[in-house]
C-alpha cells in the first residue's frame, strides 16, 4: 500500500509537483503495482548475490588524455536561458552538497 | 527481382535486394528514396510513425550516392532508413517523443547512427515513440499515438512503435529501434516485422537515451532476418565512449537457406500458458509445428523463476529511471516553465511536472519509491537476486537446449485507449520479452502468421553473443513459416 | 566543566589529471566558462560517463600511502539530489564499496605521536561552479545563479578519518601532513585557495574523560589551515557554552564567516536528504587485485619518510636535518635538485636550513617566494667551498639570489665581491698595513701574537672583507716575522 505522503515524500524527492487529484490517482496506480511487485518478497534470496551487471566487464578504462570540448557558444546552443558565458538559474535557496 | 520498378513492389524490397538492384545499376537510390518518402507523404497522416523528416538531407545523400561510382559506394549505401527518435543526431531535433525535448538540438551524434551513416544509410526522419521509451503502445507520446499499418484502430505497440510502423507501412526499408523490456520485438510483433534486441553489450549505447542504462539496447527492425543480420554486421563493437560495450566474438554472418536439422529448441513452458490469448497460441503451436517439421528437435523447458521476472524488471527499470532522468532539469538544455519561478526548487518542481508525461511521472515514482531510505533491500536488492535467479534459470537451460521460443507478446496489437486507464495491464503487455533485457541475452520476433487479421510475433531467444544461431534459426523458421503478408497500405500501394 | 573535543575530518582532493574522470575535457582552473565542456560533463541525454584510468592510479597511490587495505572490488554508485551545479542530477561517488579502507596517518602534536584513523578514500566527480549574482557572491540574497561546467567532472578523491582528532592544533597538524603526502604523491596541487584541497569538518564535544560521542556539527569547506584551526576552536567554544548554559547541540550544518571569525549555525533542512545510493549501471567495477596494487605500489613516488631515511643512511645526513627537509615535498626536491650540481650534502642541508629557511620565514612565504633556482645554489656553495667567496659574503650573495633571481656569478661580477686570493696584491696590502702600524708590529714581535688579528682587521678593512682570511694570514705571518 502506497499512501498519500509515500507519495507526496517521492514526489518531492523526485522534484515533480502533483495536484490532489494526481496525488490519489498515483496513490492507487502506483499502490497496485506495488502489489504485484511484493511478489518477488516471497522468495528467500538470502544466499543468492545480487546482479547489477549482466556483462562481466571489470577495469574499463580510457587512457588520461584530453580531447577537444565544445565551443562555448555550442555549450549553451540549447540553454533556457543564458549569460555571460554562463546558464542562468533562479535563486539557489537550498545548500547544495559540497 | 524481375519486372519494372513498380512504387509498390520497391516498398516491398528488402535492404539486400535493394542493394542488389542499386549494385547492378537497375535502381537508383534517389528513386527508392523517393518511393519511400511519397508512401509517408501518402499515409503518415493517419499512421503518425515519424515525428519529423528529414527529406532535403535524405535526397542530398540518395542523389549523391547515385553520382559516385558503384566502386566507391558505402556498404548500405542508399538505404532509406527510420531511426526511433531516443538516438540523438547532431542539428537534427531529438524528443524521446516528451514535451521535455520538444525543441532539443542534440550537440552530438549517437555512435550507432554515426556508424550507419558512415555505411552509408539515408535517415528519412525520426520515429514517434512512448516518451523516453517507457510504454508499450506509443501512446505515451507527447504527440500523439502512432497507429498500426495493419488497422489504425490498433496501437502499433511500443516504444519503438513508430519505427515498426514505418516498416509495415512502406515508410522505411528498415529502422532503428531500442529494446529494454521488449521495446523493439513486441512492436515487430504487432507490426510483422522482424525485430532483433541483440546481447547486451554488443552495441553502443552512446547517445541513445537512457531509459534502464542495464537494460538498455539498440537493435534492428527489418522485414527479413537477413536484413536484421546485415544490419547488425555494422552496429555492434566496442565503443570507447561506452564502457559497457564489447567487441563481439563472432563476425555476424548473413544467414544462409537451410533447414533446422540439428537444431534444439525448448518451449519456454511458462510463456505458452496463462495469460496468453487463444489466437495467439493457435498461431505459435503451428509455427513450432513448422520448425519440427524442418527438423528441429522441440522440447518444454522451464525458467522457473520467470514469473518474478516482471516485478524484478518493474524496480529494476524505474529505479536506473528515476536517476536517468533527473538531467532533465530546466538548466541546460531542454524546456523550462514559464513565468516567474521564486527559486530553483520551484523551476524544477514545475519543468518536470510539466515537461514529462504521465506514465514518465508514473515510473520515475515508482523508482525513486524503490530506492528511498528504508525500502531499498525489499525492493532494489531483492530485485537484484531475482535477476540472478532470472540469468542463471537461462543458463540451466541452455545447457538443454540450443534456443528457447515463446509468443513475443501474449495478444496482437490491442485498440487505442483500451490499456492506457490501467498501467499494470499494459505492464503485462511485455511478460514474454522481459526476462530476456533481464539476462542481457538476446531475442528476435519474426512474424509467425496472422491471428483475426492480425499479427502474431514468435520470438526466439539465444545465449549471449549467439546471434550467428540466433539468426540463422530465425531465418529458417522464417522461410518454413512463409509468413509473406504485408500490412493494407503497402499492398495498396501496388 | 572541562570539555573534550571529538574531530572528524573529510578532505576533497581534486587530482592533477590531464583531463576529467569520465570525459576527455581538459582539467585546469579558471578561464572563460563553459568551454571546457562536453556532452559528457553537460550531462546531455545519451552521454555516458568512462573511466579515466589515470584518476584510479592516484587514488590507488592515496589509498596505498595511507596504509589503506585495498578491497578486491569496489563499484561506483550514483548518489542522487537535484542541484544546479551538479548536470546528471545524482554523482558518480563510491557508497557502501569503497576503494581503500582502513589506513591510518600518524602526525605529531606537542611532541607527543598520535594515530589518525582513516575511514576510506574513494573516487567521485566535482561538480561544475554557481556564481551567485546579486547578493555580493554569496548564496543567500542571491537573485539568480550564473553555472559554469568546466569544473563538472573533475576526478575528485573523498578521505575520510576517524573521529579520532582532539584539538583544533591536531587537526590542522593532520591537514598538513596530508597536504605533504599528497604533493609527494603527485596527484594534486593542493591548491586550498583554488578548491583543489577541501576540508570539511565534523565535530563535537564530551566531558572531559568521557568515551560518549555528542551531537556533531558539520564545519564546511573550511579553505585554510588557518580557518580550519580558528573555526574549529570557534565551534568548540559555542558547543561547550550551549551545554554549559544547560542547551543541545542540534545536527546541522554551521557556517564559519572568515571576516567576522563567528560561526553561525544554518537553518536546519526543512528535508532530509535521501540520497538513493544504488550502483552506477554505466560503468563496470573496479577489480583491484593484488597484481594491480603492486604494479602501482611499484611505481609509487617515495614517500617522505622514506625520502627521509635515504637522507640519513646515503647522504650521511643528521636525523634533524632529514626530517625538516623532507617535511616539505618542494624543499625537500629543492634540495635534492641542488645537489645534482653540488655533491657536499651537508653543506647543502645546513644552508637549505639555515639561510633558505631563514629567507623565507623572513619573507613571510614559502618556497615560491624565493627566486633562487637550485643549480645556482649549487654552484655558489661551489664558490664558497673553492674560496671563490668567503664565507661571510657567501650569505649576503645567498640572500641577494633569493630576492633577485640573479645567479652568484652575476652578483659576484656587478658588486666586486670576488675574494681576492692574489698573493702579490694581498702582499702589497699587508706590506701597506705593515708599514702603517709600527707600534702593533713592535708589540707583535714582542711576542703579543694576539696582535695578529689586528693586522687582520686592516687587510680585510682594505678590501672589504674579500680577502681570503687563510692567506691573508699566512702572508702576515711571513711578513711579520721578516
Amino acid at each position: 500500500m502506497v499512501s498519500d505522503d509515500d507519495v507526496r515524500y517521492v514526489a518531492r524527492l523526485a522534484r515533480l509537483k502533483l495536484k490532489s487529484a494526481e496525488l490519489d490517482r498515483y496513490s492507487r496506480q502506483l499502490s497496485g503495482i506495488i502489489d504485484h511487485i511484493n511478489k518477488i518478497a516471497e522468495l528467500d534470496l538470502k544466499d543468492v548475490e545480487p546482479t547489477s551487471h549482466v556483462t562481466r566487464l571489470e577495469n574499463v578504462f580510457r587512457a588520461d588524455t584530453p580531447w577537444s570540448s565544445v565551443s562555448q557558444e555550442k555549450a549553451l546552443l540549447n540553454a533556457p536561458e543564458a549569460e555571460a558565458g554562463a546558464f542562468k538559474v533562479p535563486q539557489i535557496l537550498e545548500a547544495g552538497e559540497q | 527481382m524481375t519486372g519494372t520498378a513498380t512504387a509498390g513492389n520497391l516498398l516491398r524490397l528488402s535492404a539486400l535486394d535493394a542493394l542488389e538492384l542499386m549494385r547492378t545499376g537497375a535502381l537508383e537510390a534517389a528513386a527508392l528514396t523517393d518511393a519511400y518518402l511519397s508512401q509517408i507523404a501518402k499515409n503518415d497522416k493517419i499512421v503518425a510513425a515519424y515525428l519529423r523528416l528529414t527529406t532535403a538531407e535524405a535526397r542530398l545523400k540518395a542523389a549523391a550516392n547515385d553520382a559516385a561510382p558503384a566502386a566507391d559506394r558505402a556498404p548500405l549505401a542508399g538505404l532509406p532508413t527510420a531511426v526511433k527518435d531516443v538516438l540523438v543526431t547532431e542539428g537534427v531535433i531529438t524528443t524521446c517523443a516528451s514535451k521535455m525535448l520538444e525543441a532539443y538540438n542534440p550537440i552530438y551524434t549517437a555512435t550507432s547512427i554515426l556508424k550507419l551513416a558512415e555505411a552509408g544509410i539515408v535517415m528519412l526522419g525520426k520515429t514517434n515513440m512512448d516518451e523516453f521509451a517507457m510504454g508499450s503502445s506509443t501512446e505515451n507520446s507527447a504527440f500523439g499515438p502512432t497507429r498500426n499499418p495493419w488497422d489504425p484502430e490498433r496501437v502499433p505497440g511500443g516504444s519503438s512503435g513508430g519505427s515498426a510502423a514505418a516498416v509495415a507501412a512502406g515508410e522505411a526499408i528498415w529502422a532503428l529501434g531500442s529494446d529494454t523490456g521488449g521495446s523493439i520485438r513486441q512492436p515487430a510483433a504487432f507490426c510483422g516485422v522482424v525485430g532483433l534486441k541483440p546481447t547486451y553489450g554488443s552495441i553502443s549505447r552512446y547517445g541513445l537515451v537512457a531509459f534502464a542504462s542495464s537494460f538498455d539496447q539498440v537493435g534492428p527492425i527489418t522485414k527479413t532476418v537477413r536484413d536484421a543480420a546485415l544490419m547488425l554486421q555494422y552496429l555492434v563493437g566496442k565503443d570507447p565512449l561506452d564502457t559497457t560495450s564489447v567487441e563481439h566474438p563472432d563476425v555476424i554472418n548473413l544467414p544462409q537457406d537451410k533447414d533446422l536439422d540439428g537444431l534444439s529448441v525448448g518451449i519456454v513452458s511458462e510463456l505458452v500458458g496463462e495469460g496468453i490469448d487463444a489466437g495467439v497460441k493457435k498461431v505459435f503451436d503451428q509455427a513450432v509445428k513448422k520448425m519440427e517439421a524442418a527438423g528441429a528437435a522441440v522440447c518444454e523447458t522451464s525458467l522457473p523463476h520467470v514469473e518474478y521476472a516482471l516485478p524484478a524488471y518493474y524496480i529494476l527499470a524505474p529505479a536506473e529511471a528515476s536517476a536517468n532522468l533527473a538531467r532533465f532539469d530546466g538548466v541546460r538544455y531542454g524546456f523550462r516553465a514559464v513565468g516567474a519561478l521564486a527559486d530553483i526548487t520551484e523551476m524544477y518542481e514545475l519543468t518536470r511536472s510539466q515537461g514529462f508525461g504521465d506514465e514518465v511521472k508514473r515510473r520515475i515514482m515508482l523508482g525513486t519509491y524503490a530506492l528511498s531510505s528504508g525500502y531499498y533491500e525489499a525492493y532494489y536488492g531483492q530485485a537484484q537476486k531475482v535477476r540472478t535467479l532470472v540469468v542463471e534459470d537461462f543458463e540451466r537451460a541452455f545447457d538443454q537446449v540450443d534456443l528457447l521460443i515463446s509468443p513475443t507478446s501474449p495478444t496482437t496489437a490491442f485498440r487505442l485507449g483500451e490499456k492506457t486507464g490501467d498501467p499494470l495491464t499494459m505492464y503485462k503487455s511485455d511478460i514474454c520479452t522481459i526476462p530476456v533485457n533481464l539476462a542481457g541475452l538476446p531475442g528476435i520476433s519474426i512474424p509467425a502468421g496472422l491471428a483475426d487479421g492480425l499479427p502474431v510475433g514468435l520470438q526466439l531467444i539465444g545465449p549471449a553473443f549467439s546471434e550467428n544461431m540466433l539468426l540463422q534459426a530465425a531465418h529458417s523458421a522464417e522461410a518454413v513459416i512463409g509468413f509473406d503478408a504485408v500490412s493494407p497500405l503497402i499492398e495498396r500501394a501496388d | 566543566m572541562d570539555f573534550e573535543p571529538v574531530i572528524g575530518l573529510e578532505i576533497h582532493v581534486e587530482l592533477s589529471t590531464e583531463s576529467k574522470m569520465f570525459c576527455g575535457c581538459r582539467v585546469k582552473f579558471g578561464g572563460e566558462p563553459n568551454a571546457r565542456c562536453c556532452p559528457v560533463c553537460m550531462a546531455h541525454p545519451g552521454a555516458l560517463p568512462v573511466a579515466n584510468e589515470k584518476a584510479i592510479e592516484y587514488l590507488a597511490r592515496i589509498g596505498l600511502a595511507l596504509n589503506c587495505s585495498i578491497p578486491e572490488r569496489s563499484i561506483f554508485h550514483r548518489k542522487n539530489y537535484f542541484y544546479p551545479d551538479l548536470p546528471k542530477g545524482y554523482q558518480i561517488s563510491q557508497y557502501d564499496r569503497p576503494f581503500a579502507v582502513d589506513g591510518r596517518l600518524e602526525i605529531v602534536v606537542d611532541d607527543e605521536q598520535l594515530t589518525v584513523g582513516i575511514e576510506r578514500v574513494h573516487m567521485e566527480e566535482d561538480t561544475a561552479k554557481n556564481i551567485h549574482a546579486g547578493g555580493g557572491g554569496r548564496i543567500a540574497g542571491a537573485v539568480y545563479s550564473l553555472i559554469d561546467f568546466n569544473r563538472s567532472g573533475t576526478p575528485l578523491v573523498e578521505i575520510v578519518t576517524r573521529p579520532e582528532i582532539h584539538s583544533p592544533q591536531a587537526a590542522r597538524t593532520f591537514l598538513n601532513k596530508l597536504k605533504n603526502l599528497l604533493k609527494y604523491l603527485d596527484v594534486s596541487d593542493c591548491n586550498m585557495e583554488e578548491g583543489s584541497l577541501r576540508c570539511d569538518a565534523n565535530v563535537s564535544v564530551r566531558p572531559a574523560g568521557s568515551s560518549g560521542l555528542g551531537v556533531k556539527t558539520e564545519l564546511k569547506n573550511m579553505n585554510s589551515f588557518k580557518h580550519l584551526e580558528k573555526g574549529l576552536a570557534m565551534e568548540i567554544e559555542r558547543q561547550a557554552q550551549l551545554i554549559e548554559s544547560g542547551g543541545q547541540v542540534v545536527q546541522q550544518t554551521v557556517h564559519f564567516d572568515f571576516a567576522t571569525g563567528e560561526v553561525t549555525p544554518m537553518r536546519s533542512k526543512e528535508f532530509a536528504h535521501d540520497y538513493r545510493y544504488f550502483p552506477e549501471p554505466d560503468l563496470v567495477p573496479l577489480a583491484a587485485g593484488s597484481d594491480f596494487v603492486e604494479k602501482i605500489r611499484a611505481a609509487m613516488p617515495e614517500l617522505p619518510d622514506a625520502r627521509a631515511a635515504r637522507y640519513v643512511n646515503d647522504l650521511g645526513l643528521p636525523a634533524y636535518n632529514s626530517e625538516v627537509l623532507t617535511s616539505s615535498r618542494e624543499l625537500s626536491d629543492f634540495f635534492e635538485a641542488t645537489l645534482a650540481h653540488f655533491d657536499d650534502a651537508r653543506m647543502a642541508s645546513n644552508w637549505i636550513m639555515g639561510e633558505l629557511l631563514g629567507y623565507i620565514n623572513a619573507a613571510g612565504g614559502d618556497l615560491a617566494s624565493c627566486r633562487m633556482a637550485p643549480a645556482e645554489m649549487g654552484k655558489l656553495l661551489a664558490m664558497i667551498r673553492s674560496g671563490a667567496v668567503s664565507n661571510a659574503v657567501g650569505k649576503e650573495v645567498f640572500a641577494e639570489m633569493c630576492k633577485t633571481g640573479q645567479t652568484a656569478g652575476e652578483i659576484v661580477a656587478a658588486k666586486g665581491l670576488a675574494q681576492i686570493s692574489d698573493e702579490p696584491e694581498l702582499a702589497a696590502i699587508a706590506g701597506r698595513v705593515i708599514a702603517s702600524n709600527p707600534a702593533q708590529v713592535e708589540q707583535f714581535r714582542a711576542g703579543k701574537e694576539r696582535v695578529l688579528g689586528f693586522f687582520v682587521g686592516q687587510v680585510m678593512k682594505e678590501t672589504k672583507g674579500r680577502a681570503n682570511p687563510q692567506a691573508v694570514n699566512r702572508i702576515l705571518k711571513e711578513k711579520l716575522a721578516g
